[in-house]
């Protein structure tokens, strides 16, 4: 009982106020897409090998992970939210943001398409799902995809938030495609967890994409680091390795080649 | 229902084949309610013995305030000792969150009103006659209190696998304070959380099963102990 000793010790330490022993571990708060597509599984053992870091994260929503990061609980950060990331850096939250890559994001709806929307371009196809009142599931909390999707609906000047159709799930993706799924509605999803849900569903899926490809979709990640300068605690070392890594042409090149059932996920594009 | 069978499934060969993630997981449970039930009882135990067994002013209000707080939200307990040990917060010095000490920490406020609300219970149900007859065989104030406790002893195991059974299925300490990392604060409860946000119901379920077995185990052991203390 390795980790009974250690966390009775630990508690024991902390009781008597005493600092507990860090080992080279460098703490992330990053997205639930990252985690729940495999990518991150996919690349930490290559971040052990070539920098010696244990790399340790908390997945959650972006809005939680910069929240995070602002209380100086995590070092790193791992978070696609561009607009929301550069005033956190312009409040002097967060320090050295780089963008590594993106992904997109799809909209997807019942098979039946009834807003008629299929094929359309991001723009129309809201403005479609809105008039037809066609029910809309939305995340909800705040997460990056949350926040691209207010973003395009504010961009087509449309305010759905009071309207009967718009469900506000405040849950995870996943969860979030069950209920449209449940409810046959539309809903804005990273393809990540798209191409999850569809393989689990093989032919009986309910849903299916209706607008992808277009260029308001995608979707930029970056990793940054929290200001050292208000969070003592931050390892600015490792998170400069850290940082290093993500943008190094080997660990680029990578980010190209995990694929989900067949389907690369995210592409490369630092310094971009 | 095909995620059932899937489920349980799953969960043999989870076992069978020591996936390391699922022990892991175990290991955080066991690790973290076992050390947050030793601290609640600490304190506990005494405590309800206390509010129990003696008369004092304020006494009423100490059992009032302590079943009130058999209600306590685990995500309220999470959030609040957030707010504490958050390395903005007062005690955030100590690098607790996201660690299994800073979970023990929620799990111990959480575990700490059922032990000492059902001792104080406990303790109030023996049979006054049983008290008034030690003194009358002139037995010494501590004698009887001693006794009293030999009394209730089976009721305060039961206490206890009460209080083990709320700590070691509750998600919202867990998830706050613990962060659900991997291979150090994922549990159970947390990982069958995850699981089910990713849509791996199955996965979810063998968890959930793992989980079961486990407090099936620990129930035998103390039905045993129980016996054995009887014969």
């Amino acid at each position: 009982m390795n980790k009974f000793s250690k966390t009775l010790f630990g508690a024991l330490l902390s009781l008597a106020f005493v600092l507990p022993a860090q080992a080279e571990t460098l703490m992330m708060a990053t997205t639930t897409s990252t985690d729940n597509s495999g990518l991150l599984d996919f690349l930490a053992p290559s971040f052990k090998a070539e920098t010696g870091i244990d790399l340790k994260w908390v997945a959650v929503g972006t809005g939680k992970a910069l929240e995070i990061s602002k209380n100086c609980d995590a070092d790193v950060l791992l978070v696609h939210a561009p607009a929301v990331e550069k005033k956190f850096v312009e409040e002097g939250f967060g320090v050295d943001r780089r963008q590594i890559m993106y992904n997109d994001f799809v909209i997807i709806g019942p098979k039946a398409d009834p807003a008629k929307v299929a094929g359309k371009t991001t723009a129309e196809a809201l403005k479609g799902i809105y008039d037809a009142k066609a029910v809309f599931v939305s995340r909800g909390d705040k997460s990056g995809t949350h926040n691209a999707e207010k973003k395009l609906w504010k961009a087509n000047s449309l305010t759905p938030d009071q309207e009967k159709f718009y469900i506000s799930a405040g849950q995870g993706m996943m969860a979030t495609i069950n209920i449209a799924a449940e409810k046959g509605g539309y809903t804005l999803t990273d393809r990540a967890t798209w191409i999850k849900f569809a393989a689990k569903q093989g032919d009986a899926n309910p849903l299916a994409i209706v607008v992808e490809g277009d260029k308001a979709l995608f979707n930029q990640y970056s990793v940054m680091t929290t200001n050292p300068a208000r969070c003592a605690n931050v390892k600015v070392e490792l998170a400069k390795q850290f940082e290093d890594w993500w943008v190094d042409p080997k660990t680029q090149k990578r980010i190209g080649e995990y694929t989900l059932e067949g389907k690369q996920l995210f592409f490369p594009n630092a310094g971009k | 229902m095909g995620y059932f069978y899937d489920g349980i499934l799953k969960a043999a060969d989870m076992l069978l084949n020591m996936d390391a993630a699922t022990f892991s997981a175990i290991e955080a449970t066991l690790a973290s309610t076992a050390c947050a039930l030793l601290c609640a009882m600490t304190f506990g135990l005494p405590l309800g013995f206390l509010i129990g067994y003696t008369d004092f002013p304020g006494k009423k209000l100490a059992r009032l305030v302590s079943d009130t707080l058999l209600a306590f939200p685990t995500v309220l307990i999470g959030l609040l000792v957030y707010i504490f040990i958050t390395y903005r917060g007062p005690l955030g010095h100590l690098g607790l969150l996201f660690t299994l000490p800073g979970m023990v920490i929620g799990q111990t406020i959480l575990a700490l009103p059922i032990i000492v609300s059902w001792t104080a219970q406990a303790v109030e149900n023996l049979d006054p006659r049983c008290r008034q007859t030690l003194l009358t065989l002139g037995a010494s104030p501590w004698q009887t209190a001693l006794h009293t406790m030999r009394e209730v002893r089976y009721d305060l195991a039961m206490v206890c696998v009460t209080a083990f059974g709320r700590v070691v299925t509750e998600v919202g300490v867990a998830m706050m304070l613990g962060g659900n990392v991997r291979y150090h604060t994922r549990t159970m409860t947390t990982a069958i959380s995850l699981e089910t946000s990713k849509g791996e119901f199955a996965q979810g379920i063998a968890m959930g099963i793992v989980l079961l077995g486990i407090a099936f185990i620990v129930n035998a052991a103390l039905t045993w102990l129980r016996h054995r203390g009887r014969a």
